[in-house]
């Protein structure tokens, strides 16, 4: 069939590829005959778990996906929404973990650089990336390295494309020595009358190679990333990408101007499983053939291979479907920009994949199948048993020699609270000239839509503590958080990007995990009208057997109609009255109180009540807009406590909070849902009270901001600079070897 | 005040001083790529911020050999304001237009965050509306911005007046956490003798809008429109 002489492909040699016996079995009835080696290597990518999602797809089904405000939900390389004035939002998260275990600064600067692909590919301008990054326990001997090489990536490449980070979270727990998660999300803005999707169209279309040269980098890491990690996957090294992120800046000035013209029918971003995923994909949703001609496509080795060629992963590249006439307008911007253009084959009415190098055929299978076929699995699952509630006296859950300011000292210093300052100095976060707020200024880092007075409020969160605890509240309490960062700060939540970081499904436990923060997650999008748009499933995230917590991480959207209005968390004015927003009932199981001062990760995670978590977000929301909020922070790690000391920091002002005398520990420091501390001015507490009262919402005066301390009715708990010195050392200290 | 934007592959902070420049002066500056051969008749020019050609090879040593610079030296010979912010600076230092270098951060880490400026004269065309001494809150973003220069050079910008701002610590900073990447003698910006050429690590394009947060750099641009108007 071809001169290059392929190896014989069989059962062994499928096993290799990741393709299960019964799966081969499936393939050889699809193809009718011995695939070649070729076939067989675009077989295995397609059929990864990164690609076909096959044993989450029958689950996402559940999520609630559409709003009169969605444009266009999960399916297309990233999810749309409508912002008003004709413009739309365009945001997804991705996960690049298992690159970023094995190659932290490549894999991770790599996972920056595919999402924003997804994004600017459909015609936005990305204005924002977070990322949530999950690591090991700091004394393992690899985390301070992992730590250290995903940021310092992160950097290399937000930096120097020109898209501020604005926000993210980064959590610390054993659970994670062997498999870290780096989440990458990028929020872009667009014109709803120039969106671009990925479905071919118009049979004789030229198919058009642009952006970087394609080399043997990357080969299977969709394989890679569809595995368990055992000792031996430092040996995967040469599965990982490298990127670069100068390239990725003239592609999206190369991109974003042909978009300005009328060149395009569709296009795709290259992303795992390259050439390959990206022409399969776009020929399938079409419903057409594509041929493709390999000796056309961009080279920057020697001697590669139509196997090699279809797998590779290089970086920055993109596919796309111009419409006829159409090549010479496009080529002259890629020209401009000093980027590889190639015309490389073009669509069809066959129906057939079909590679040709050189004249011979490597790859000649039917189209639809490769798309539409993969296996899906219902794997076996089974509930999570309900964790016991806690069993502790009143006089075991404060520990004697410890004071109440000692107890703040170590909570606001511990890994998961510490400022995080050492990481996002390292990133620009100011680029575009349009930041707001970043994450730790306010609950959700907002950021102007350039050239309008609107803003968007961005969040990534979930407590995977919980959802290990309990998949269900987790799953609630995941969206929930979403939801009330986004609302703490003015902004109205419209939507979310899911990035689900599980274990091995085919363990009916990790199954059991997914199936219920699924669950969770769609019951709470449902009744907060918070749909999800797009998302990205990694499994197999275990370590010889041993797998993360769960951690369905929600990357949620917001709109300001008036950027200006959004408000910070830390305190702002002296005299400003203190009021808590909710019940507090004093739940301390899963709680950060329970872990960092007691030692112990017990307890039931703490329920979610959505129908509260709407109304008390819309009181918030309507109190701000109203202008008579100064600062607002939602409650959660740590509880009231640690949320009334990161106020104190954020604006480096005290409080006299004798409103909380009297209140046992597990009110001081249980993790209650759906509350929210908020500051006003003395002349505005009448008109707050009143909404309140109207809007059914609990309020409870606690105190007065004022001072350089945070003082009771005994007198002072600990000093603001304080506070600030033990919650700033951590990471720095950490890092520098110090400590951990 | 007609302005210019130099436009490089890589540039990414040429979009924002353009809105600063345009806001402040009402007049839409002309944004030039890289490969042209001459500009308008302008009277101040701006090298972005960013990482042009990717700060492969060196911060901004690939940018200073580019067709436009040679435009933008021959202007600054005859006496058009150039002003070089982050990378600009880099690139401008590159090409000559100033004396010394800019290496790698003292921390060896990218940084992104404001900084105290100390404005050392406000007897420039880039600095009039501020007060001498007077200490401002400017945001830097930068891997590679420790000015260092030779003893005789130094003498000669510190005698001349020529340096144009220095890190200075904000209110309940102490002292040694202003200077953010080891600059020789807390260097944040110089002039040249002329002082029709400033280059500046510190982004004032970026402490503009009121919804930054903070306005310091404002009078920046207002110096200038004064001037030039």
């Amino acid at each position: 069939m071809s001169a290059h002489k392929e190896p014989v492909v069989n059962e062994a040699l499928a096993a290799e590829h990741g393709i299960k016996a019964d799966e081969y079995k499936r393939l050889l009835e699809i193809v009718g005959r011995q695939p070649t080696f070729t076939e067989l290597g675009i077989y295995s990518v397609m059929w990864s778990e990164h690609c076909s999602y096959k044993s989450s797809r029958v689950w996402l089904k559940k999520f609630p996906t559409t709003a009169p405000w969605v444009i266009c939900g999960p399916g297309e390389n990233a999810g749309v929404i409508d912002i008003g004035d004709g413009q739309a939002a365009i945001f997804k998260m991705e996960s690049h973990n298992h690159p970023s275990y094995i190659e932290p600064f490549q894999g991770a600067a790599t996972g920056v650089g595919g999402i924003l692909r997804d994004v600017f590919t459909m015609g936005a301008r990305p204005i924002a990336n977070l990322n949530a990054l999950r690591f090991g326990e700091p004394d393992h001997p690899k985390t301070r390295q992992l730590v250290a090489g995903v940021v310092s990536g992160i950097g290399h490449y937000g930096n120097c494309v020109g898209v501020p980070t604005v926000g993210g979270e980064t959590n610390f727990h054993k659970a994670y020595n062997g498999n870290c998660l780096v989440n990458a999300m990028t929020v872009g803005i667009a014109d709803q009358d120039k969106i671009f999707y990925s479905k071919a169209a118009g049979v004789g279309n030229p198919v058009v190679y642009v952006g970087s040269k394609t080399g043997r980098d990357g080969i299977h890491g969709a394989t890679m990333s569809s595995a368990e990690f055992t000792e031996d996957s430092e040996a995967k090294r040469p599965t990982v990408q490298v990127g670069d992120p100068f390239t990725e800046k003239l592609l999206i000035e190369a991109c974003l101007e042909l978009m300005n013209t009328d060149a395009i029918q569709s296009i795709q971003d290259m992303g795992a499983a390259g050439l390959t995923s990206s022409s399969v994909e776009m020929a399938g949703k079409g419903g057409l053939g594509i041929e493709l001609h390999l000796e056309k496509v961009p080279q920057r080795e020697t001697g590669m291979t139509p196997y090699e060629i279809m797998l590779s992963e290089s970086q920055e590249r993109m596919l796309m479907i111009l419409k006829p006439g159409s090549e010479d307008v496009a080529r002259a911007i890629f020209e401009k920009w000093e980027l590889d253009f190639a015309v490389i084959g073009h669509l069809t009415d066959t129906g057939r994949f079909v590679l040709k190098m050189n004249g011979d055929t490597y790859c000649d299978l039917e189209l639809a199948p490769l798309f539409d076929a993969a296996p899906l699995y219902h794997r076996p699952w089974e509930e999570t048993p309900a964790q016991p509630p806690l069993d502790l006296d009143e006089d075991e859950l404060w520990p004697e020699d410890l004071s109440l300011g000692d107890i703040l000292t170590k909570l606001v210093a511990c890994p998961d609270l510490a400022s995080k300052r050492w990481i996002w100095q390292q990133y620009d976060s100011q680029v575009g000239a349009d930041t707001r707020f970043l994450s730790g200024q306010a609950d959700a880092a907002v950021v102007r839509v350039h050239g309008t007075n609107k803003a968007l409020a961005m969040s990534s969160d979930v407590t995977p503590r919980y959802c290990f605890a309990d998949p269900v509240q987790g799953g609630r309490q995941a969206v929930a958080e979403s939801y009330r960062n986004v609302s703490a700060v003015g902004a109205l939540p419209l939507a979310i990007t899911d990035n689900m970081n599980f274990g091995n499904p085919e363990k009916p436990r990790i199954m059991g995990q997914f199936a219920g923060c699924v669950e969770g997650m769609a019951e709470a999008c449902r009744v907060l009208d918070y749909p999800v748009v797009s998302g990205n499933v990694s499994l197999y995230n275990e370590t010889n057997g041993v797998g993360i917590l769960p951690t369905p991480t929600v990357g949620g959207v917001g709109l300001l109609a008036d950027g200006h209005k959004a408000v910070g968390l830390g305190f702002k004015n002296d005299g400003d009255v203190i009021l808590l927003v909710g019940e507090t009932e004093g739940h301390l199981g899963q709680s950060l109180y329970l872990r960092e001062i007691l030692g112990l990760e017990e307890g039931p995670a703490p329920a979610v009540d959505l129908e509260t978590e709407k109304r008390h977000g819309t009181f918030v929301r309507d109190a701000i807009q109203a202008g008579l909020i100064t600062a607002s922070h939602d409650v959660s790690d740590g509880g009231l406590q640690v949320a009334l000391a990161e106020m104190a920091m954020a604006g480096n002002k005290g409080a006299d909070l004798s409103g909380l005398d009297g209140w046992h520990v597990a009110e001081l420091f249980g993790e209650d849902q759906g509350r929210y501390v908020l500051t006003v001015k003395p002349a505005d507490l009448d008109a707050v009270e009143a909404q309140a009262a109207e809007a059914g919402v609990t309020l409870t005066r606690i105190g007065t901001v004022g001072g350089d301390a945070l003082t009771g009715a005994s007198g002072a708990i600990i000093s603001v600079a304080d506070l600030i010195a033990a919650n700033e050392a951590w990471l720095p200290n950490y890092m520098n070897g110090k400590v951990g | 005040m007609k302005s210019a934007v130099i436009v490089f592959p890589g540039s990414n902070c040429d979009r924002d001083i353009a809105v600063a420049l345009e806001q402040a002066s009402g007049k839409k500056p002309h944004m030039a790529f890289h490969k042209d051969t001459d500009l308008p008749d302008v009277d101040v020019i701006a090298v972005p911020g960013g990482f042009s050609y990717g700060d492969y090879l060196r911060c901004g040593a690939m940018a200073a050999h580019s067709p436009i610079m040679k435009v933008v030296k021959e202007r600054a010979a005859k006496g058009v304001r150039v002003v070089g912010i982050c990378n600009g600076f880099q690139i401008i230092t590159e090409a000559g237009l100033l004396p010394g270098a800019l290496i790698r951060n003292k921390s060896l880490k990218y940084v992104c965050r404001t900084v105290g400026l100390r404005v050392e004269t406000n007897d420039s065309d880039f600095t009039r509306k501020y007060a001498k001494g007077q200490v401002i809150g400017i945001p830097v973003g930068h891997g590679e911005g420790n000015y260092v220069a030779d003893d005789e050079t130094l003498k000669r910008l510190e005698g001349e007046g020529l340096v144009a701002f220095r890190y200075a610590a904000l209110p309940g900073q102490s002292a040694d956490q202003a200077n953010p990447n080891g600059a020789t003698n807390d260097i944040a910006g110089i002039f040249n003798a002329q002082r029709n050429v400033l280059g500046m690590m510190p982004h004032p394009e970026r402490a503009f809008d009121p919804l930054h947060g903070n306005t310091d750099g404002r009078a920046f641009f207002d110096s200038l429109v004064e001037t030039l108007s």
